[in-house]
């Protein structure tokens, strides 16, 4: 019904102006939220990327992707950001197929955090952020939006700062910075989702901490979090579900517990593994096992 | 769950935007109308016959009725000075188009070419328009030479992106390259027809292959005129995706810009501005790359303001540049396009030293 009257307008009723105040989304079964991937394949230079490809992302979860080298994460997600096109199967997003959606309305609830981004103009570190208000007309609350979400990636002290002048850690926190900008406005009833591609990958174990709190915190205000990780142990703490990606397709899908486990992990990564609980947590801990200890050089005495 | 304030109303609304421009960016632009305002009357008044702001606003209003004078201005001195702010405002929001087209502050319309290949087809209008082309020329009129620096201009520009543009990715080696290579083959092209014109034809031609302002008539100027407003009117609807595109095409996309669609208005509608002043005033090198330039330094990059910013900067260069040229050499002139020639390539030097070690490619 809500459908019918509608029409194929690709947002809530409740999004149509902004001026409209978000009246409670209607309630949904759960799988038309969020984010659905169905038996998604892509194909470049006729070599496959991503095979039979089942995925989905609740709505104030946060969803690991998880795998080796090569193993297709980032095409997986630049399917779901909109740049690469599948050869098969369908991607939705609230129930309604991303082809559906006007760009616009896409990227007012969906922020893409790319593995670099080179910026050749002297932008400063605000200007950066700001750009993820570029979608909203709301020129009034840009200043404060992009102050906090500026603060929220410890960012705050680097605006002025030429972004070209910063660190890769800074420049990634900047644009995490312009990412939750960018899905600001969403919330439990104006469902957001990330699509953040390494975004711990220049960052220091202090700040990779931080960035993940930051997830589970926007994860908790409603949003869809999909990840792409390296370091396990971060996801297995922070992470509701985890997927294993391997040569394109999907080794295995579920809660941290039941996916990192040394048989699987030994098969996909080639490492061996213990993998502990934590007990604080009470998370699964993987532990690498690194082999022989390390050679010492042998250096003679000097007389 | 009932009076849920907007999850913004939570952040601050007094914060100082440490590292935002855009107050002193709407500043300088705001403050540049009037520099152009003056800068015009400075146009009106230098020249052989020296006049008064006062006698000028006179003629202009009517009030002083002075054949000499009213010849002077308004035959003379007013349509250079439009032609100037015309072209100017042209050439560099073309050139911030196009820089920010190629994510790169070293595009200039000049350099890659486009204005070579505006010149080419202006060139050929003028030489082989009674004879070759007369069938194509004569029915266009006055519209001939615009449209053909235009479609010259259009060619080079698409030629250039498609060379230097490989899946999202510039690069500026291949860029600046492929720019030296179309100026070299549009040169030998338009050399060959100036090789062939006869010489009524190769006076117009070498004045106008330096740049000038002086031989641009109220019908070339009316319609370039035209072609530039139409391109004016495009730019500040693609001023939000260039700066998206500042961040790459990827990120441009996922911020919601159909990219595809503005790169394409971008092209034409930097090929419109450039064939349009190419048209009237011929080649003017260096005017698209140092006024972005200058004023990216002041107000920042945000094209918001840049844009017409630029214009506003490149009309005041121009109209200060002609100034300089009619004084210099009085009461002879200097082709304008030597003189900004002659200050644009120190500038662009000092630029290349400036950015060493920055470039990439």
């Amino acid at each position: 019904m809500n459908s019918l009257l509608h029409g194929r307008w690709p947002l809530p009723a409740a999004w149509r102006s902004p001026t409209v105040r978000p009246s409670p989304m209607p309630a949904q079964a759960p799988s038309d939220t969020g984010i659905q991937v169905r038996d998604l394949r892509v194909e470049r230079q006729g070599r496959t990327l991503v095979d039979r490809a089942h995925l989905d992302v609740a709505p104030g979860t946060v969803h690991a992707l998880v795998g080796p080298n090569g193993a297709g994460k980032s095409t997986l997600l630049s399917v779901l950001a909109g740049e690469t096109r599948q050869n098969h199967g369908q991607v939705t997003w609230s129930g309604r197929p991303l082809d559906d959606w006007c760009p616009n309305a896409l990227a007012r609830c969906r922020g893409v955090l790319p593995q670099e981004a080179v910026v050749t103009f002297p932008l400063t570190a605000w200007e950066v952020a700001e750009m993820g208000r570029l979608p909203h007309r709301t020129p009034e609350r840009d200043t404060p939006i992009v102050h906090e979400c500026l603060e929220r990636a410890g960012v705050l002290h680097l605006s002025g700062r030429d972004y070209r002048s910063l660190s890769g850690g800074e420049r990634q926190r900047v644009q995490m910075a312009r990412v939750m900008a960018q899905v600001y406005e969403t919330g439990p009833q104006r469902p957001g989702v990330l699509l953040l591609d390494e975004p711990t990958s220049a960052l220091d174990v202090r700040h990779q901490l931080r960035l993940m709190e930051l997830l589970r915190t926007d994860a908790a205000r409603g949003r869809a979090i999909l990840v792409v990780l390296h370091d396990l142990n971060l996801a297995a703490a922070f992470a509701d579900r985890i997927t294993i990606l391997e040569g394109g397709r999907i080794a295995d899908s579920g809660a941290p517990r039941d996916v990192l486990v040394p048989a699987t992990i030994r098969r996909v990564w080639g490492v061996d593994c213990v993998v502990e609980t934590d007990k604080h947590t009470q998370c699964p801990w993987v532990r690498l096992r690194y082999g022989t200890p390390k050679p010492q050089c042998e250096l003679e005495a000097s007389p | 769950m009932s009076a849920v304030a907007p999850e913004w109303v939570r952040a601050s609304p007094t914060v100082k935007p440490e590292g935002s421009r855009s107050a002193r960016a709407r500043l300088v632009t705001l403050s540049l109308i009037p520099a152009v305002i003056l800068a015009a009357m400075l146009g009106l008044t230098t020249g052989a016959v020296a006049m008064t702001p006062w006698d000028v606003l006179r003629i202009l209003t009517g009030q002083l009725d002075d054949p000499f004078l009213h010849e002077v201005i308004f035959n003379l001195r007013l349509p250079r000075v439009l032609v100037a702010i015309t072209v100017g405002a042209a050439l560099a929001m073309s050139g911030v188009a196009l820089q920010g087209l190629f994510r790169n502050p070293l595009a200039d319309p000049g350099l890659i070419g486009v204005s070579a290949g505006a010149a080419l087809g202006a060139v050929a209008v003028i030489v082989l328009g009674t004879t070759v082309l007369a069938p194509l020329v004569l029915p266009l009129g006055v519209l001939a030479l615009p449209l053909a620096a235009f479609a010259g201009g259009l060619a080079t520009t698409w030629l250039v992106y498609r060379l230097a543009s490989r899946g999202g990715h510039t690069s500026v080696a291949t860029l600046l390259l492929g720019g030296i290579a179309i100026n070299a083959i549009a040169g030998a092209a338009t050399g060959m027809l100036v090789y062939m014109a006869d010489d009524q034809q190769l006076r117009t031609l070498t004045f106008w292959n330096m740049g000038s302002l002086a031989h641009a008539g109220w019908a070339l100027w009316a319609v370039s005129a035209g072609f530039v407003v139409l391109a004016l009117a495009a730019l500040p609807f693609i001023a939000r995706a260039l700066n998206g595109l500042m961040l790459g095409e990827s990120v441009a996309t996922h911020l919601g810009f159909p990219v595809h669609r503005i790169k394409t208005l971008v092209v034409i509608t930097a090929a419109l501005a450039v064939g349009a002043s190419v048209a009237i005033a011929g080649i003017i090198g260096f005017v698209g790359l140092v006024v972005p330039h200058l004023l990216r330094l002041t107000i920042g990059p945000d094209h918001r303001y840049l844009l017409p910013a630029s214009a506003l900067g490149g009309a005041l260069l121009l109209l200060l540049a002609d100034a300089l040229a009619r004084v210099i050499v009085s009461p002879a002139e200097l082709p304008i396009g030597l003189l900004t020639a002659l200050l644009g390539g120190p500038f662009f030097l000092w630029l290349l030293m400036r950015q060493q070690g920055r470039l990439g490619s």
